[in-house]
């Protein structure tokens, strides 16, 4: 009789599902992550220990103050296209299809309208390097950054059908009175609920 | 790579050398290595960014629509908001009550007093208190935002941001805060 003899099993494993997950993960990684857009301005907004609201994705607009310059911001492509369009009528302004389709992949832009066409005619390399003077905006309802905001807010409207969300992202040593000229200004067009952003920190004890 | 040779030894003796059937696996180990390492890389350099925001309601300036209830002075504490930092209160009406400096602005400073001073209010009149906050231009904007943030660490939600005045201006020009 001959002994029974232990099979010599193989220490290789089918890598195969493995490899699958680990790319499947991989690509799941890189496809939700949303790459952060780079400020055409330096603004370090205050920190602040109580935050009573979460910035939503949708139906969204920044107002950017640094430097004593104010930049705007539309959340959503199309909200975008509305707005341009509706600013081109206001003004009297032109705005080729091919200009419009280039605004809509804008995403802080701080540059006065009549300069805004050349702007956007410009190769998206020599955007960024672009110094943006800033959207004019004064006291009155009738500045550039009141227009803005306004057509922003018809245009989320109309297509969205919800109050579009005005917040406010300025340096924390900006003046008060250049915040105050732009939440007036918002004031008139009866807009006044805004959103600060702000930075985290830790809240001290009370006594 | 990771794998050990079990095939116990070549056949001894002569006989007809047969080429080797190959075997269509791959060894993907070091596949997944490259995988994971990338996982690892991406997740590690991504940083979570999700910025808060602070709610701001600004009193509606319409003037036809006269809602407003009237505040007791009592209750009410004015904060004026200086250059550098520095900010005066008082309670009361402007002008009657002399304004309290608080020289050494610093975060602390100012929650302990607004703590102390809404106590010192509930006790008195019964009612919360009423903050009103008078920015000047000579302010930054993050003054505005600690302020609000004090009060909402309080739970104060009484408040409002009102344009100064110029006899307030005459108080903290006085003062060397403007």
């Amino acid at each position: 009789m001959s002994r029974a003899k232990v099979s010599r099993k193989s220490t290789a494993i089918d890598m195969t599902a493995m490899c699958d997950v680990a790319f499947l993960l991989l690509t799941f990684f890189i496809l939700s992550a949303k790459p952060k857009v780079a400020d055409p301005v330096k603004a370090e907004v205050p920190a602040a220990s109580v935050q009573l609201e979460a910035i939503p994705e949708t139906d969204f607009a920044i107002i950017t103050v640094g430097e004593g310059k104010a930049f705007f911001q539309i959340e959503g492509d199309d909200v975008r296209k509305g707005t341009i369009e509706a600013m081109g009528e206001t003004y009297g302004a032109k705005f080729t299809p091919e200009q419009i389709k280039t605004f809509q992949h804008v995403d802080n832009f701080g540059v006065p309208l009549n300069v805004l066409p050349s702007f956007l005619d410009l190769p998206s390399a020599q955007q960024s390097n672009y110094k943006q003077p800033g959207i004019p905006f004064d006291t009155t309802e009738n500045n550039e950054l009141a227009k803005w905001v306004l057509q922003a807010r018809k245009a989320n409207a109309a297509l969205h059908n919800v109050e579009i969300k005005i917040a406010i992202r300025a340096d924390a040593q900006t003046d008060y009175p250049l915040v105050n000229t732009i939440i007036k200004s918002l004031g008139k067009q009866k807009l006044d609920k805004f959103s600060l952003i702000t930075s985290t920190k830790v809240a001290p004890k009370l006594k | 790579m990771a794998e050990l040779d079990t095939s116990g030894g070549g056949k001894k003796g002569g006989g007809k050398v047969r080429t080797k059937k190959q075997s269509t696996r791959v060894d993907l180990t070091a596949m997944v290595d490259l995988a994971f390492l990338l996982i690892t890389f991406f997740i590690l350099t991504t940083t979570l960014q999700k910025p808060k925001a602070m709610a701001l309601v600004m009193p509606d300036k319409d003037q036809k629509t006269n809602q407003q209830l009237p505040v007791a002075a009592s209750r009410t504490l004015t904060l004026l908001l200086g250059s550098n930092h520095k900010f005066e209160w008082y309670i009361g009406e402007t002008g009657k009550t002399p304004p309290t400096v608080e020289p050494n602005y610093n975060k602390k400073s100012l929650l302990d007093m607004l703590f102390e001073k809404s106590k010192e209010i509930q006790a008195s009149t019964g009612k919360s208190m009423f903050v009103i906050i008078k920015p000047s231009d000579k302010s930054k904007y993050v003054d505005l935002v600690t302020v609000m943030d004090d009060l909402n660490i309080m739970g104060n939600d009484q408040r409002g941001i009102v344009d100064i005045t110029a006899v307030e201006l005459e108080l903290l020009k006085r003062d060397g805060l403007n």
